[in-house]
């Protein structure tokens, strides 16, 4: 394989992983940024959505297009479903106090991994791509589908910035975000703009998961890394700030990639030294770092 | 008395504690004597249920409850009864120790025997060594033999990795390639690929010109293959845990259409796993290793064909009842021969209750081979009572038609190697 090809591949995973994951982020960092909850439980959301795709494409059949796309409309519905019911009957009766929040989505985490170990089983749990194309790029192979994955992230991704900043519904969540008081002092039902933006924080990652599930298979322990991934995400790119979570999730999504890829490539002597370990180590000592000297993150706004 | 005995019990148990460990032997010991004359024998079974292995521990836990039936059928151990207490250890170390624990002290089985992935393995055998129970373990990983681990456990039911590769090298390097790139994963299992592999590969002559280890629980792997160098003749993979699927899928993407060296895997990279899954294609007239050929070979034995039935594998390797639900057939029947070698040396040792635990050790200690039967029907083994090793044949297969057929299969001298310890020298 030549340079070149190399960083291509290396350029091309790290997008399939900066798609996933700045959906996945983007959930966590709207739950956040209107609701003010810490959403430990967001992992299992994605989860969630990955086993649905399986449970879907499993019993209804048929060619595996038709399958994949109905398990994209209905993971998201189920997963937000899910989490609306979750907002409704435990974070509004803490009156999302932060600290009894994290504790609650902690428990909410176990309830969900465990009830589907309980109802799905420990095997992985493997779902067909709904089209089989693999292309023969220069000195290796690659899945065309991957390339589908990166498509639809960015058109989901612009979808979402459109209904925040260009609909009724985005002017409201995004007024919630302001100043909840103000915003119910004009006739806004908060309880429901919470369920809702709960609701749709889950769905994205509902659909990330039911995108990777393909490539990767359902698992009921899958929700730890996309979890850490994206706190890491949103810390660096700015609670609340979905152009912060985008630009933060390709960084990562790079990271994650080019260092295992394309480094030890290049310093073949000390290849051994780069592997994706490494790289979630360089992540999260970025995270750290922008605790230390920029709290609000990179395109994150201050708060009183 | 007794709340005063049972208070610290509870305690030390929860907290594993090895002076707790020490005080549970001998306090509940003598009140189960007095209750077994007539009670079955107890095994436990640390099974990983749930967690990275739980592919292995659903068809480990099927293997082995159909293995009690064949058992029961003929009259038990002894003429006693024998029941199996599985446990779930979620395939954790630190939870594998507390199971054992339990299943020695609270259930109070005789032994305990079947885990087989090797960090659950080393995590768990010195709290078998300091409560004193036999540890029977299924897991392939050369602790066993290398002296690690401790006079209480053994490794009956399965050749270790050091003796699996040893065996196979020459084949390997003198049909496949003698540069050789290996994939495995990053824990002491995948590292006893790495150094025995390397080393045997060595004295054949070849060369490992490349190690690439990989977290078994990775769930993308393409990022990992740029690293296998352009003149590997043969790629050695071997993988475990629940993304094996994405593994071989990823690897064939990889290669896709374009040139590729001769791929030799262990079947582990593929337990559990449809060979006639979408993307395995590539899989086609590559090698692999099989401890237990999954299709069933023409020259397949009769006893061969009397344990599919009993645990319910057809001759594809998968479940008679689902076509798509495939087995960890090249492993499972170490859970099956494991029991068998248990009746044979708690009768050769008269084993009567707990307190005959180390009588039974010192029976299995002076077995030396396992004859190939209903008992043993992967083949015979040997089995050295130094290293508290098995010894058997390895079995090379090349994916033929989407069959795994197999083109060779090892002597059990190939697989011997000088002992490392004499764990027969050391106290109980």
């Amino acid at each position: 394989m030549s340079l070149g090809s190399i960083f291509l591949l290396a350029l091309l995973e790290g997008l399939v992983s900066a798609s996933v994951l700045a959906l996945t982020a983007s959930g966590l960092s709207l739950v956040f940024g209107i609701m003010r909850v810490v959403n430990v439980a967001h992992g299992e959301f994605f989860m969630l959505g990955a086993v649905i795709a399986w449970f879907v494409s499993h019993w209804v059949g048929g060619p595996p297009a038709v399958a994949f796309v109905l398990a994209l409309g209905v993971a998201p519905l189920v997963v937000g479903g899910i989490a609306a019911l979750a907002d409704t009957l435990v974070l509004k009766r803490l009156n999302y106090e932060p600290e009894a929040t994290i504790v609650a989505t902690i428990g909410l985490l176990y309830i969900l991994q465990q009830g589907a170990l309980s109802l799905f089983g420990p095997n992985a749990l493997p779902v067909p791509a709904p089209f089989d194309l693999r292309l023969q790029l220069i000195g290796f192979g690659y899945s065309g589908y991957k390339l589908a994955v990166i498509a639809a992230a960015v058109v989901i991704l612009l979808s979402l910035w459109l209904i925040l900043t260009h609909t009724r519904i985005g002017l409201v969540m995004r007024a919630t975000q302001i100043d909840r008081n103000t915003a119910r002092a004009f006739g806004i039902n908060v309880d429901r703009v919470y369920a809702m933006v709960f609701a749709m924080g889950a769905g994205l990652a509902a659909i990330a998961a039911v995108l990777i599930v393909p490539i990767q298979q359902a698992h009921y322990l899958m929700g730890a890394d996309p979890l850490l991934l994206s706190f890491s995400v949103v810390i660096i790119g700015g609670l609340g700030s979905l152009r912060g979570t985008v630009v933060a999730a390709l960084l990562i999504g790079m990271v994650d990639q080019v260092i295992p890829i394309f480094l030890p490539v290049v310093l073949p002597d000390y290849g051994a030294y780069f592997t994706p370990t490494l790289a979630k180590i360089l992540a999260t000592l970025v995270v750290a770092l922008v605790l230390v000297f920029r709290p609000q993150g990179l395109f994150g706004k201050r708060h009183a | 008395m007794s709340n005063k005995m049972t208070m610290p019990t509870r305690r030390s148990v929860l907290s594993g504690m090895a002076a707790g460990g020490a005080l549970l032997a001998t306090g509940l010991t003598p009140r189960f004597v007095q209750a077994q004359s007539s009670a079955p024998i107890k095994l436990g079974f640390q099974l990983h249920r749930t967690g990275i292995g739980a592919a292995y521990g659903r068809w480990y836990e099927r293997t082995a409850t159909a293995a009690l039936k064949v058992l029961n059928d003929q009259g038990g151990i002894g003429g006693r009864p024998v029941e199996i207490v599985f446990e779930d250890d979620g395939t954790d170390p630190a939870r594998g120790a507390e199971v054992f624990g339990k299943l020695a002290t609270q259930a109070n089985c005789d032994l305990v025997y079947g885990a087989l992935f090797s960090h659950v393995v080393v995590g768990t055998a010195p709290r078998a060594a300091e409560l004193k129970v036999p540890y029977l373990v299924c897991s392939e990983g050369h602790h066993v033999a290398s002296g690690m681990l401790n006079r209480w456990t053994l490794q009956p039911g399965i050749t270790d990795v050091k003796s699996q590769v040893q065996s196979m090298a020459p084949w390997v390097t003198q049909n496949l390639g003698k540069k050789v790139t290996m994939v495995f994963p990053d824990y002491a299992f995948g590292h006893d690929h790495r150094d025995f592999f390397t080393a045997a590969v060595q004295a054949q002559g070849g060369e490992v010109i490349r190690q690439i280890a990989i977290p078994p629980t990775e769930t993308s792997f393409t990022r990992y293959f740029p690293q296998i160098p352009a003149d590997t003749e043969v790629l050695y993979h071997v993988m475990v845990g629940p993304a094996v699927l994405t593994f071989v899928k990823e690897l064939g993407e990889f290669y896709g259409t374009g040139d590729r060296p001769q791929i030799f895997g262990f079947i582990d990279s593929l337990e559990a796993v449809n060979i006639a899954s979408p993307g395995l294609e590539f899989l086609e007239g590559t090698h692999f290793w099989e401890g237990h050929n999954r299709n069933k070979q023409a020259d397949a034995s009769e006893a061969e064909t009397f344990y599919r039935t009993a645990v319910g594998v057809d001759d594809t390797g998968a479940s008679v009842s689902d076509a798509n639900e495939v087995s960890t057939y090249a492993h499972m029947f170490s859970a099956w021969e494991t029991l068998f070698t248990i009746k044979d040396a708690m009768e050769a040792a008269g084993y009567q209750g707990p307190a005959d635990r180390q009588k039974f050790v010192e029976a299995l200690e002076a077995m030396t081979s396992f004859a190939e039967g209903n008992d043993h029907p992967q083949g015979d083994l040997s089995f050295n009572g130094k290293t508290h090793q098995a010894f058997g044949h390895q079995n090379i297969s090349k994916v033929e038609g989407g069959k795994l057929i197999r083109v060779h299969r090892t002597s059990l001298e190939d697989g011997y190697y000088p002992d490392e310890v004499d764990y027969t020298t050391q106290s109980f």
